[in-house]
């Protein structure tokens, strides 16, 4: 008799996700082409995506802010595997990008721009999707690429990285 | 050592859904933290300890009580913990790191959204993962099990069952917010089919969302409240073997033996909020907490009347508290489970001054 040594029980389980307000108000600008966030009224931090709350505070976070697409990279890496998911051969550079006005680095990819060049405080700008393909989704933003500009100094956004 | 005497000095509920559609978990409880704060004459800052309760499996996503940390303001970093549990025995955490003299205020607060998911299928996930999950026996149909060997044992009939539901749906007609408060006589909801034998729909909780927030306090820090404070005189939990077939599903020892630790019986017990999300387990629940037929239990309506998951205990605590600081009683017994056909349970007494 063989030992049993491990068992398949295979379990699924589907949800029905709520954004929320906060960020169902993001991703419907997605949907426009545009990037708002909310502002903390206590500590005046913008926050990009937003969830409604800022957690520094633990206060609703009520004023709505429209952010441009241009932002500086506060830290980035270079994969070197290929993704399951995104449909760029490696290797690319995955970074966190700080949108001008925000409080918030989020996750990007970095594009159009040899991947061994890609630095820290690089300056960068969202490249949408075409407007027939603009949907309430993060995807809408397709990828960020250098922008002809200085690199941003590091005590802009030492805090973030 | 002595026990420190601790107070329920704030308590705040969402009304209870079948479906919240707009806010998220964060947005669902700011206001309810702010306003059981506010009850404590608190601010964040001043809260010594804070501690949740919830599951990640009703949010389909690891951490999800994490995220629910942006609701509370945890910078500069604060003293916090959660347990995957109904929000009450949060509570008994915070009343332990009271007993240690460590901080004089604590935050419990619970949330549930239980509409994303499936949540019988949900509940399943919580059984043995060998013998029991992969065979997908849902919430219900376990209940049903406990209900039948009850009745059997018990001699009470399908008519006593709904009979608690009748008594159910008309205190909770009075609580703003309750989910189910449409009144029923027995015979009507005796006539409307099974979901799974013996059990009928009014025999089972509504699927709700919601949360809840208590504060506690200790010493001095009880004189800011706002509201009149309710004194935990005693509050103990206990836990049945994991084996549903090695019960007695009838009775429920660890009721008992939880509510000999608390003290239930050094007094007269004037109202009972007691979580039993199926009719027969507050039959059950009575007998084991030796409840007489003078006792008003569920004044809220219980959980037959809103159960959001891992809050519906903690509301027990709270409800039971609210209604002694404004006059309800002196004394009252507040009860928590967790688990499949009362697994773990949690009795807590309180008294007023």
């Amino acid at each position: 008799m063989s030992e049993i040594t491990n068992i398949t029980t295979p379990i699924r389980l589907d949800y029905t996700y709520t954004a929320g307000r906060a960020t169902q108000r993001f991703l419907l600008g997605m949907a426009e082409g545009r990037i708002l966030g909310q502002r903390c009224p206590e500590c005046s931090k913008v926050y990009v995506p937003p969830r409604g709350a800022c957690p520094k505070c633990g206060v609703p976070t009520t004023d709505e802010v429209e952010v441009t697409g241009r932002g500086t990279v506060t830290t980035f890496c270079i994969v070197r595997i290929p993704s399951d998911v995104l449909s760029v051969p490696p290797p690319f550079t995955c970074a966190h990008v700080l949108l001008d006005g925000a409080d918030l680095p989020f996750f990007a990819l970095i594009q159009e721009c040899p991947f061994d060049e890609v630095r820290m405080g690089m300056r960068v700008e969202a490249v949408w999707a075409p407007k027939e393909e603009l949907a309430a989704t993060f995807e809408s933003i397709r990828y960020f690429r250098p922008i002809d500009e200085p690199d941003a100094p590091f005590e802009s956004y030492k805090e973030h990285t | 050592m002595a026990l420190r005497d601790v107070a329920v000095v704030g308590f705040a509920q969402s009304p209870s859904v079948r479906r919240e559609t707009s806010g998220n978990e964060v947005e669902m409880l700011m206001p309810i933290l702010a306003e059981a704060k506010q009850q404590a004459g608190l601010k964040g800052k001043d809260i010594g300890f804070t501690v949740s309760g919830s599951c990640d499996y009703l949010a389909g996503q690891p951490f999800a009580f994490v995220s629910a940390l942006d609701a509370v303001g945890a910078w500069p970093p604060i003293v916090e913990s959660h347990v995957e549990m109904d929000g009450a025995f949060a509570l008994y955490e915070a009343w332990v790191k009271l007993q240690t003299g460590e901080v004089d205020s604590a935050l419990v607060y619970a949330f549930g959204k239980s509409s994303m998911g499936d949540l019988p299928e949900v509940l399943t996930i919580q059984l043995d993962p060998y013998c029991v999950a992969p065979l997908w026996p849902d919430a219900i149909s376990l209940a049903a099990l406990q209900a039948r060997a009850y009745l059997e044992a018990s001699g009470k009939t399908e008519r006593d069952l709904a009979e608690v539901a009748v008594r159910s749906r008309r205190t909770a007609a009075a609580n703003p917010k309750a989910q189910v408060r449409t009144s029923a006589d027995a015979a009507t909801l005796l006539a409307t089919p099974y979901i799974a034998s013996p059990l009928r729909a009014h025999d089972c909780p509504p699927i709700s969302d919601g949360c809840a927030a208590i504060v506690l306090a200790c010493g001095d820090v009880v004189k800011k409240s706002a509201m009149k404070p309710v004194w935990i005189r005693g509050i103990d939990h206990r836990i049945e073997a994991h084996g549903l077939g090695i019960r007695d599903l009838a009775r429920s020892p660890s009721t008992k033996l939880a509510a000999e630790k608390a003290g239930v019986g050094r007094g007269r017990v004037d109202l009972a909020e007691l979580h039993a999300p199926f009719t027969h387990q507050e039959l059950i629940l009575r007998e084991a907490l030796g409840l007489g037929g003078d006792v008003d239990v569920n004044p809220s309506g219980g959980p037959l009347a809103a159960n959001p998951m891992m809050v519906a205990g903690l509301l027990r605590i709270g409800e039971a508290a609210a209604r002694l600081a404004v006059g309800a009683g002196k004394r009252a017994v507040a009860h928590a489970t967790s688990g499949p056909c009362l697994q773990q349970n949690l009795v807590c007494v309180l008294e007023r001054d």
